[in-house]
Order: C-alpha cells, then structure tokens, then sequence
C-alpha cells in the first residue's frame, strides 16, 4: 500500500522553526512506522535524524508523536494508523533535529528522585528474601523503559518544565513500594515539593501513553497517598 | 575538546556499566563513553535469566554449571574460565539482589530459577532450574539495575558520542577519540586504563534478534590496527526469532515447556537430544530446524519456518512468565501464544567470539597471551573465552557481570599506578579525516544498499551451515563490498545529530568484522558448536582443539595464529544430549 508520511522536520543550521515535509512511501500493513522512516532515509533523504535501537519496543529510543499519540515508532504498526502518517517528535523537550530532542532534562528528573534501592543494613549472606506478593507490589514499575512517552504527553509538564514528570514518580513508585528499600523519606524530599507530585492533575495522558501498558496515574496516586500517610 | 579519567570504559550494557561499577567501588575517577544514551543498549533486550547453580529449586552445583558450559561450547571452552565463571556468578547474583535487582521469587522468598537449554544435573542426566529470572525481561532488569547504581556512584558519562579511534602506540593503551553526535565535535579521552565493552555485531546478518546499533565498531577499530580477533567463526543463532523478523522469543519459553513443532506437528526434537529435547543447547536446535525446513517439513506457504507451540501451558503461565514475548507475537504478528503456535526461526544472536582477554579482562595480542597495558575488554565484545564454540542460554548476562566486575576491579587497580600520556591534536588526525573523506565524497555507492547486499549474503553464505565452496564465494563478495565501500558518499554535511555519518562509519566497521568472521571460518576445516561445515561434519580434536586468532594483513588477506584450550577437569568427550 502506499502511504503517505509527513514529518515534522528542524535543523537548526537551516531552518528558524519547524517545517512539515511530506513522504510517499510504499508500506506493507505489518511494516512498523520505524520501517518507514528507515525506508525514507535509505531512500529519499539521508538527512531525516531519528533515534532507534533495539526495534522491538524495549530500549526506548524511538518514543514519537505519531498521528497525534506518543508512541514508539518501532511498536507501532502502519495497518493500526492508515494511509496517512503523521510523526512528529515529542513534546516539552527541546528539539536538537528533526525526531531527536534533548532527553537531558528527562533525566535530570529521574535523578533528582533517587531512582536507587536505598539500604544501608549490611546484606544478608544469602539473598534478602522477599515474598511473590511483595515482589508483585512494585511490578508495575519495574516495566519501565525510560522512553518518555509519559512525561511528554503530560500537559502539566509542557507549561512547567520544573515538574518532574510521570516517569521520575513511577522510578520512585518502584523503590518506595520495595519491600527491600528504607528511602522513601529522602525520596518525600523531592516529590512532596513544589516540582513534585501534587502538580499532578490526573489527565491520565500519561497512563494512554506508555507503550508498557504502566498504570501510570495510578502509581502517581499511590505516591501522593504514601507521602499523606507518611505525614501522621 | 579533551577530557580525562583514571578509567573510561567504551559501551553502557551490561558489561560496561558494571565495569564501571565496581571500577568506582575500587576508588578510581570512572567515565562511560557510549553511542547511546544509558539503558538503550541491548542488554536490556535479553530475557530469559542469567544461571548460578543457586540451588534455590533443586539441588546444583557449580560443577555441574561449568561441565554443561564446557560441554555446551562443544570443547573449545577455556576450563579455567568455566571455573571462575561458575563459581563468580553465584556471588555476582546474589550481589545484583542485594542491589535492588527485581528478580522473581518463590513462595519461601528466595530468587526464583527455571530450566534453560544445555543446563543440567548430574553431568547432563536431565534439565535443572538454573535460570534466575524477572519474567522474560531479566536483562532489562540488569541494566536499569546497574544503571541505577551508577547514578548512585556519580559516574561521569558521554551519552551519544562514538569512539572512532583507539590510540595505540608503543604497545600501550593511550587515549580514545570519540564524535559526539550531537555537536559533530571530535574528543579526546585520556585515561590510564580503557575497557572495551560495546557489545556484538549482529547487524552483520539480514535476520538478527540485535539492536540497529550492534555493530562491531570497537572490534573493527582494534582488528584494523593490528589486534586478533579470537574464535569470530562462532557465531550463535537463536533458535526461536519470531519469524519472519527475528525479534528474540526466550530460551525460557522452553524451559517453561514449550515445545518446537514442524508442519507435521511433530516435536521433531526428540530426534535430534533424545534426552533433554526442546532444551538442547542453541547451535544443536537450530540446525535441525534448518534441517527440518530443508527437508521439506517446513510450515508455512514457502514451508520456510516451524512453530513454537505454547498453547498446552497454562494460560497464567504464560501471561505471568512470558508476558514480553506474548506481547510481541500478538503486536509483530497478529499470533496469541495462548490460543495458537508462534512462527519462529533461527535469528543471528551471538558472537562467541570477540577481542581477546585473560580471566581479568586484559586484552591480549598473541598466543602468547602478551597483554596490551591498559587495555581491557568485556562481555560480548570480548573472548575470554567462556562460551567456547557455543554459548549456554543465560551465560551471557552472567558472563558480564562477573568478567565485567573482573576487568572494573583490574583496570582500576592498575591505574592507581599507571600514568596518563601524552596526547596531542594530532591524534584527531585519522578519524578527522575518516569523517570528512566520507562527507566530502561524490561516490555513487549507497550505505542503505551496500549494507543490505553484505546482510544478504552473510545469511546465504555463512550462517548456521557453511560449505568451503560458499565461505570461499563470501570472502570474494566481501572483498567487493569493501572495495565499493570506498566510493560511498551521503547527503546530510551537517554537524548535528548526523546519523547518516554514523550509519556510513558502522557499515565500514560492519564489513571488517565480516571479514574476520568469514575467513576464519573458511580456515577452520571440522564442525564443532555453532560452526556446522558440511563438507567437514566431524569435530577434529586432533587439529582443531584450538583457538583462532585472525589479524588483518589488508583488505581481503587474513593471517592466522592459534592459541592452545586451556583443559582440566573435563576431557573432551562426543557431545550428545
């Protein structure tokens, strides 16, 4: 089938703002966008700049807007989207060219929360136990591929750079609720602040938008109930 | 712009974050130079489990890991390595829980393990649980694990630059050249130890379960200056790539009890390892796949793949147990594991072979084992060589964190007296010109084309069964293509985010390791683990109980030397399951 693929280009040595290019590609409905965006650089121009790597959904790399949604070009199938194609990069990070942006800021947030299991009682010999209900407590968490497909879908986080973002709180998600961590009142520090976790407004944009199927909103809840509670 | 630290480590999988790991636990000032950002790298792809004779399940041993090791790289396997490997990697489990990693647990609390091919009790009587895991997604949890744990230590990293040069004069170690992707620059790093750890090369075949970005580049730079490269003929190809894609199905699949099945819906591995099955060790079920297909039992309209059948599991099992692997069958092909069989054929997986290194990661250059000072590899970008003719599923992931914790610890003791050298602007020269050789060049030769041609031909000529007539044909194919490759040209000249540039440098790097890959295998007349020669279809332990190395001589001219395998414990013995 052909399809039609526009795709919002920059490059900051020729353009002032971002300008739409159009594409026509020929596309099988199992061909994945990032396919597509392959083909167009094979064989229109070399020039498009877009981040992949592993290509089947589990290092992150390729999180787009794509027909309006944040979603990874390589885990999006062209027969679920139709003959025409929009891809756009991802929103509330600078754009450095074309599909990639500054993911320094992301990152900077996924810091600040201490995204480490924090225990300083000297380990067992052995493994430190913990029972398949506790391990099942965090799980959801742990699906998470930094991709930031969340955090740049979030509205909040697109009129407040500061905020730190659905991601950061679903890696402190992870720890805080490890039965195995003693952290959590370090991790209060930053997300119980003003960058923290009560700018959330529940849009649930974040919990449609991550390729892990991560409850997202939910796990934010949690964190704001546990920074409540941790006050009496 | 130049930058300097006591340890820079090339790669952030696996082996290098932990590398650098405990590289700073010893103390030294650690940088991580990779051409991705932190947890892209595909480590995190891996699913299955990472095995230690635990014990958590059933009764194990280490013994019994290193003879399944030994036994499953068909010989060729460094016993000395198996030794360390086996023993190490209990602790280094046990290390990676007390530092958060989620694995799954039983009902007591302790690490939970499931089956895995090539590993047994009792020297090979029947499957163990072995397989530590998190779901099928154990590697993922790896490297978020270890990177978690350098954020902790404040490790300094380059994200997105990649190393063109590794400066080598006087037999030692000096310094890196790296472009950085986002400015277009050229850096210089300065460091008293360098530890390689950039992973494989799958890219060089046309169906591989690897990342874009696998591409051998630190391999390439190493053979083209001179350095072996030890046993590149053993290449791994995963048995279960969902087909027609190759995207990794896990070993664990199996070990949970799945079972491959041809168009007539036999389990046809029960002629092939009557005793442990569908959990023989990869190169064993892969070529009766392939024989099954060639013998006409193949499925599917072109009767060119076989089936993967899970549906006699419970469906909690697979939901709970396989849940990555599930979710990509139904996205990729439309197929729910729970109610019909996955299409699946062997993927290019795994290099056994790599740049060769002492039990502590120090890279070798010689027979001799003649150490190169400061420099280091790990993981699988190095041959230590654990995995021998063929790796055992799971071995990967244990192989890098206990050789990567080797080479950290080595590396950073060693620079405690080690001094920096001299470098100048002038070491920039050769990948400056490299970079702008390409930029400026008006060729009519395509990268997309190019690296389409090699990915073909490699899978044609020298895959999971190779004749001397057809490695003899691809070494003439890849003489071309490098020659072609001298008249490439790309249209983005821009100093920003350049991916094309990037894409034209890993095809050059693409072309060598192929090269090395390619006449070593020619070289090499028996069959033994992955390397299945048709016209040489019996093991020959008389002539070939030994290592390769390959050096480059120039384009097209390989020269080889051999390095004895260290024996021991276990003799060699006819390989059968």
């Amino acid at each position: 089938m052909q399809v039609t693929l526009k795709i919002l280009r920059f490059d900051p040595a020729k353009h002032e703002k971002p300008t739409w290019q159009t594409y026509q590609v020929e596309a099988e409905p199992w061909d994945r966008v990032l396919d597509l965006l392959h083909k167009v650089k094979a064989d229109q121009d070399g020039t498009l700049a877009f981040r992949r790597s592993c290509g089947h959904g589990i290092c992150g790399s390729d999180a787009m807007l794509i027909n309006g949604r944040n979603r990874l070009a390589c885990k999006t199938l062209v027969k679920d989207l139709g003959s025409l194609i929009t891809v756009e990069p991802i929103r509330g990070l600078p754009v450095e060219k074309d599909l990639v942006v500054d993911m320094e800021p992301f990152f900077a947030a996924y810091r600040a929360v201490k995204p480490y299991l924090i225990n300083d009682e000297p380990p067992p010999a052995r493994e430190r136990l913990q029972s398949p209900e506790e391990r099942e407590r965090f799980d959801h968490g742990t699906k998470c591929i930094l991709c930031a497909s969340c955090t740049t879908s979030c509205p909040v986080f697109w009129v407040n750079g500061t905020y730190l973002g659905p991601a950061a709180i679903v890696q402190a998600h992870r720890f805080i609720f490890d039965s195995r961590d003693r952290g959590k009142r370090e991790r209060f520090k930053a997300l119980g602040s003003g960058s923290g976790v009560w700018r959330c407004r529940t849009a649930y944009n974040c919990t449609e938008a991550c390729p892990r199927e991560i409850p997202v909103t939910q796990l934010i809840e949690e964190v704001k109930r546990a920074i409540l509670w941790d006050r009496f | 712009m130049a930058h300097r630290h006591e340890v820079i480590v090339v790669g952030a999988g696996g082996a290098g974050l932990a590398t650098a790991l405990y590289a700073a636990r010893e103390g030294a000032d650690v940088a991580v130079v990779s051409k991705l950002y932190p947890t892209r790298s595909h480590t995190g792809a891996a699913q299955g489990g990472i095995g230690a004779a635990l014990g958590n399940v059933e009764e194990d041993h280490w013994e019994w890991h290193m003879f399944d090791t030994i036994k499953g790289g068909d010989y060729l396997t460094d016993q000395d390595a198996a030794e360390v490997f086996a023993k190490e990697v209990i602790e280094a489990v046990l290390e990676l829980e007390h530092m958060g990693l989620p694995f799954d647990r039983l009902p007591n609390g302790r690490i939970a393990q499931r089956r895995f091919g090539g590993h047994t009790k009792d020297w090979g009587k029947a499957p163990v649980h072995r397989a530590a895991h998190a779901a099928d997604r154990t590697g993922h949890m790896i490297l978020q694990t270890l990177y978690q744990q350098c954020v902790k230590h404040n490790i300094t990293f380059y994200n997105e630059f990649h190393v063109t040069d590794v400066i080598l004069e006087d037999g030692v170690a000096k310094g890196l050249v790296a472009y950085e992707l986002a400015t277009g620059e050229l850096h210089l790093f300065q460091a008293k130890a360098f530890v390689i750890a950039s992973g494989g090369f799958g890219r060089i075949y046309k169906v591989t379960s690897n990342a874009y970005t696998l591409t051998g580049d630190l391999q390439a730079i190493l053979y083209r200056k001179g350095l072996p490269l030890e046993d590149m003929e053993f290449y791994q190809f995963h048995p279960t790539g969902l087909y027609p894609l190759g995207i990794l199905l896990t070993e664990g699949a199996r070990g949970e009890g799945g079972i491959l099945r041809n168009a007539l819906g036999e389990r046809f591995m029960e002629r092939y390892a009557p005793t442990i099955k569908d959990l023989a060790p990869r190169d064993m079920v892969s070529r009766a796949m392939y024989l099954e297909v060639r013998e006409g039992r193949g499925v599917g309209p072109k009767k060119d793949h076989v089936l993967l059948d899970l549906t006699h599991l419970p469906p909690e099992v697979i939901e709970k147990k396989l849940p990555d692997i599930t979710e990509f069958s139904r996205i990729y092909l439309g197929v729910d594991p729970l109610k019909e069989p996955v299409p699946v054929m062997p993927t290019a997986h795994y290099a056994m072979g790599g740049i060769p290194t002492t039990l502590w990661g120090q890279v070798i250059q010689d027979e001799k084992n003649t150490v190169v000072p400061g420099l280091y590899a790990a993981g699988e970008a190095a041959c230590v060589s654990l995995h021998g003719a063929n790796r055992l599923g799971t071995n990967s992931l244990g192989d890098l964190v206990v050789f990567g914790r080797r080479a950290g610890i080595h590396a950073a003791r060693f620079a405690k007296d080690a001094d920096y050298h001299e470098l100048t602007e002038e070491h920039l020269g050769e990948s400056r010109e490299r970079i702008e050789r390409i930029k400026a060049s008006t060729g009519k030769e395509k990268v997309a084309v190019l690296r389409a041609e090699l990915q073909q031909t490699m899978m044609d000529n020298a895959s999971v069964f190779r004749t001397g007539e057809l490695l003899a044909k691809q070494v003439e194919i890849l003489k071309e293509l490098m020659e072609r490759y001298r008249h490439i040209s790309i249209e983005d000249k821009g100093e920003v985010y350049n991916t094309e540039l990037v894409e034209a440098l890993e095809l050059g790097y693409l072309l060598e390791v192929a090269e090395a890959l390619v006449h070593s295998a020619l070289n090499r007349t028996e069959s033994r683990g992955a390397h299945a020669r048709e016209d040489y279809p019996e093991r020959d332990d008389q002539n070939w109980l030994k290592h390769t190395l390959a050096y480059k001589v120039a384009d097209g001219k390989v020269a080889f030397r051999y390095k004895p395998v260290v024996l021991g414990r276990f003799e060699p013995k006819a390989r059968t399951y």
